[in-house]
């Protein structure tokens, strides 16, 4: 009985240590890969990095200053697209709709969410470049700009739902309308929750490849205007890291870099903001 | 509310500032990643002499080069596999105008190879090549390959065949020589930008076939001459028409382009793979640009035609540091002729 | 306007109750219609999306109807096209990465949910979270650089040489194929399995433990035979999503599967996944033919991922009202 009871020990013991083991390499892959894209990519970082464009094929040196602001204009473009249809969809959900058309735009949402991106990115093509014979920045925004909408419309919508109803009734009880209790209320007071959802979307999109590959294409210069092709840095990274050149390597590991940063940064302030919980209005 | 508003203005002015016109013409291309380096190399010069033209090349592969230029995404496609009837009828119905071929340079498609212990150029036999690709040969010292190797120690390992798996112009090279040099071949997979490859891994643009190659011990695929060689793989000879192991080289490829420009088609669609002559190398190609003969913006018209004037003369100055061969006297000439024919 | 009396006649919607000219005079109707727009919008979208992917893909339908699924043929140059190749490698691959990733993902989300303290456990739940949001394609620069080499250098042989001869075991390694993809696959889904997890399993009720402890079980046993159990559906939704995730990846696989359209049992072997020979073949293919029967890959995923996702969110559900329900 005795021995039994000691077996039962050991094996709980033993089991939980496992359970510690498997989330500490869970996190240690994270620092990894961090490590990983440090070393390789951070003695590539320079200012040329920065600053310059693309050498042709066999020299080196060279930067992608196109595919950094390639990206941010894409991701620009993509946030004006994406998030007033996510906002204003999540306060139709949160402030104005009854039960049957909610459903319907919440699963609409959801079904979008769970396109996988190339398909998404097929959608593009068939939408906006066949028609206007362009592959384009917008066309490219268009495709991300889709991505961020989901995510976007149902925090919205559960943000809204979480501010409190005495700020609602307050408001409503100094004689202001509907709209102007939602604009200067209740907005305010969610706008932190929001504020994240909108960061998420936008960190997400922000390292999509697959649908940016018939859409945007890809550019060796600077990128005008938004009807134009346009480098981006995913797409960079991609076609450099599968070349046979080293120095196209090199670059490839500090795009990665590059990239990775960014995407931490924004989920990392992204989080902090949140966790600050909901602003309650003075 | 302010603050926000005041964010929103300031990212909306940084919107209009990068959207600021830039007075460069950019023009657009799409198609082959064999002369990929010497067409990056062309429009980087070019847009050195010309700042106001920015020719934006992309190295999708040839496929990718006549569907885009088809569907008329792009201004203009390459390819080094010249576009079937059925193709040129796409274009036309598409388009309402026909496609035209301008050949730029030669190139080659050569047999690399990443073996242990084997540094030296090995010589195949079409048979070999064949027999390889078609998955029958599967070691790397079978008969076929050790035979016209003699001295040089193979090792018993199996053969990892690596092949593109994009739409390529150097499959077609590479499938067009096949099928001339093997029955069997022919009626199997026959010759086309994508095949239905019977082994191998796939790798995307010669830069991934080399990059699979160099990573891969054991393996053996097909790459632009110029890959190889500033990649540092291995490569080998082949065994052409007249029975000689030549490898790829400069004086190799133009003798197989000598044969094909005196009866050089009008629209310049012309194989030269297994090519006559003693010194020959059997798996030459000319590449063509793919220019719509009817273009409606005239800047870029003209600057398409400007390129290809200079690419015709000036141009071919830089084709032999790169390993590609230039063309013919006589297809320069008949080339400078044709650019007339692009309205 | 609104005076200091009880009735306050433009607050509080009492239908009917104000005439519509005063309530477009007040914005609200402008606001619901605009509102009302906007989330229309976004059904209109996902409609337009799935219509395009239907009519787009008609040729291959009307060609080859259903045997498209069972045909293991690709050959653009005969015009022979077939699904199962490419089915097959999504298939395998994402099982791969689930039996990789179920087993570390439910220990780590165990461990985060019953013993480490919530500080940490927040902590860590905040770095598995940024894991999550690494780009698929800087996984496939690792899978390339790091997973490949490994896998011919270390994997292989140790698996090869005692098991090789199992079917999946078997046969030459070239570094790429379906169990590297697996591999770099299971890395990303982690995340989803241990965050959704944890989350199901605090949210199972304390009492279950607590009566599990006082009979005198250990530790262990109260979690996997009472708590677990409890939050089964849950866990079984985070696998569905995670699978989910998995079969719509594109390019950390196409880096890594070896682009081969084959079928072949041995998990050395390359081969293909649907999304990646979407993004491989799509911008080339000539040919309507061709091109549709790309879309139609496409719309065979997207309901892949459709159905998965569902049934993910339907247990997910399930679960955490079972445990918010009181007992």
């Amino acid at each position: 009985m005795q021995a039994r009871l000691q077996w039962r020990k050991f094996v709980s013991n033993f089991m939980l240590t496992m359970t510690g083991v498997c989330a500490f390499v869970s996190v240690a892959v994270l620092f990894f890969i961090l490590g990983y894209l440090l070393f390789n990519g951070g003695t590539s970082i320079n200012w040329a990095f920065f600053t310059q464009l693309p050498k042709p094929v066999g020299e080196t040196g060279g930067g992608m200053a196109n595919a950094i602001v390639g990206s941010a204009k894409l991701l620009l473009a993509a946030s004006l697209f994406g998030v007033p249809i996510g906002f204003l969809g999540g306060v139709y959900l949160a402030e104005f709709s009854g039960g049957a058309m909610a459903s319907v735009v919440r699963y609409a949402a959801d079904l979008l969410n769970g396109v996988p991106s190339i398909v998404i990115g097929i959608f593009a093509y068939s939408l906006v470049v066949l028609p206007f014979k362009h592959f384009s920045t917008l066309a490219g925004a268009f495709a991300l700009g889709l991505m961020m909408i989901p995510i976007t419309l149902r925090s919205t919508e559960e943000f809204l739902n979480g501010v409190p109803r005495m700020l609602r009734e307050g408001a409503m009880a100094l004689g202001a309308s509907k709209w102007q209790t939602i604009a200067t209320v209740i907005v305010p007071a969610a706008y932190r929750g929001i504020l994240t959802a909108i960061l998420l979307a936008l960190a997400r999109v922000a390292g999509e490849t697959a649908p940016l590959l018939f859409t945007a294409f890809g550019n060796r210069f600077w990128s005008g205007g938004w009807t134009q092709p346009t480098a981006s840095l995913p797409v960079m990274i991609f076609t450099y890291a599968v070349s046979p050149y080293e120095d196209w390597h090199r670059q490839a590991w500090a795009a990665g870099l590059v990239l990775l940063g960014l995407i931490l940064i924004i989920n990392i302030v992204a989080r902090t903001i949140l966790s600050r919980g909901i602003a309650v209005p003075r | 509310m302010k603050r926000l508003t005041g964010a929103l203005l300031a990212v909306l002015v940084l919107g209009v500032i990068l959207c600021a016109a830039q007075n460069a013409l950019l023009i657009n291309g799409a198609g082959a990643t064999f002369p990929y380096p010497i067409y990056s190399k062309w429009f980087d010069v070019y847009h050195g002499k010309n700042p106001n033209i920015q020719f934006n090349y992309q190295s999708v592969g040839s496929g990718a080069g006549i569907k885009q230029v088809t569907e008329g995404t792009v201004d203009f496609g390459a390819t080094d596999g010249p576009m079937n009837d059925e193709q040129m009828k796409a274009f036309q119905d598409k388009r309402k105008t026909s496609i035209l071929h301008f050949p730029t340079v030669l190139g080659a498609a050569v047999p690399t190879y990443n073996v242990p212990g084997v540094s030296s150029s090995l010589n195949f036999t079409p048979e070999a090549l064949a027999g390889i690709f078609l998955g029958k040969i599967t070691k790397w010292n079978d008969p076929a390959i050790a035979g016209p190797n003699k001295g040089v120690s193979l090792p018993a390992n199996d053969i990892v065949v690596v092949h593109r798996s994009d739409g390529s112009g150097t499959t077609y090279i590479w499938t067009d020589y096949l099928s001339k040099v093997s029955d069997e071949w022919k009626n199997k997979v026959s010759r086309a930008t994508s095949v239905n490859w019977p082994v191998g891994l796939g790798g995307k643009g010669n830069e991934g076939v080399t990059g699979l190659i160099k990573q891969t011990p054991n393996s053996i695929g097909y790459v632009e001459l110029i890959y190889a060689v500033q990649n540092n793989v291995t490569y080998g000879a082949v065994k052409n028409s007249a029975g000689a192991f030549i490898k790829a080289d400069l004086a190799s490829v133009s003798a197989a382009a000598a044969g094909a420009a005196k009866e050089m088609p009008d629209d310049f669609r012309v194989s030269i793979t297994n090519a006559p002559g003693k010194t020959a190398y059997p798996i030459s190609s000319f590449t063509w640009l793919l220019i719509p003969a009817k273009i409606d913006d005239a800047g870029k018209r003209d600057a398409i035609k400007g390129f290809l004037k200079w690419m015709v003369s000036d141009g071919q100055g830089y084709a032999e540091s790169l390993s590609y061969a230039k063309l013919p006297n006589e297809v320069a000439q008949k080339v400078e002729k044709a650019i007339n024919n692009v309205q | 306007m609104a005076t200091a009396t009880p009735t306050i006649p433009s607050a509080g919607p009492l239908p009917g109750s104000r005439s519509f000219l005063s309530r477009v005079r007040d914005g609200d109707e402008i606001a619901r219609l605009v509102t009302f727009l906007f989330a229309a919008s976004v059904v209109l979208i996902t409609i337009l999306l799935v219509y395009q992917l239907w009519v787009n893909s008609a040729l291959p339908r009307q060609k080859f109807g259903l045997r498209f699924f069972v045909t293991q043929v690709w050959d653009p140059v005969m015009d022979e096209f077939g699904a199962l190749p490419f089915v097959y490698g999504t298939v395998v691959t994402s099982a791969v990465a689930l039996l990789l990733a179920v087993p570390l993902g439910i220990g780590a989300a165990i461990f985060l949910a019953e013993l480490a303290p919530p500080r940490i456990s927040d902590a860590l739940q905040f770095l598995i979270d940024l894991l999550a949001a690494v780009p698929s394609v800087i996984y496939g620069l690792l899978g390339v650089f790091i997973v490949v080499p490994l896998m011919r250098t270390v994997i292989y042989p140790a698996l090869n040489k005692p098991f090789g001869f199992l079917p999946i075991f078997k046969g030459p390694s070239y570094g790429v194929g379906f169990l590297t993809a697996g591999i770099v696959l299971a890395i990303m889904v982690i995340p989803y399995i241990i965050s959704v997890s944890r989350e199901v399993l605090l949210s199972v009720p304390r009492d279950q433990r607590e009566a599990a402890l006082a009979v005198g079980s250990t530790r262990w046993e109260s979690t996997w035979k009472v708590v677990v159990p409890f939050a089964k559906t849950g866990i079984m939704g985070s696998i569905f999503l995670a699978l989910a995730r998995a079969l719509g990846e594109t390019m950390a696989v196409t880096m890594v599967i070896g682009n081969t359209p084959k079928i072949a049992a041995s998990l050395f072997a390359p081969g293909y996944s649907i999304a990646a020979v979407i993004a491989n073949e799509f911008t080339e293919a000539t040919g309507d033919l061709y091109l549709q029967s790309l879309i139609a890959l496409g719309l065979v995923l997207f309901l892949l991922t459709f159905i998965i996702n569902g049934l993910a969110r339907l247990l997910i559900l399930v679960t955490t009202q079972k445990g918010s329900g009181s007992d």
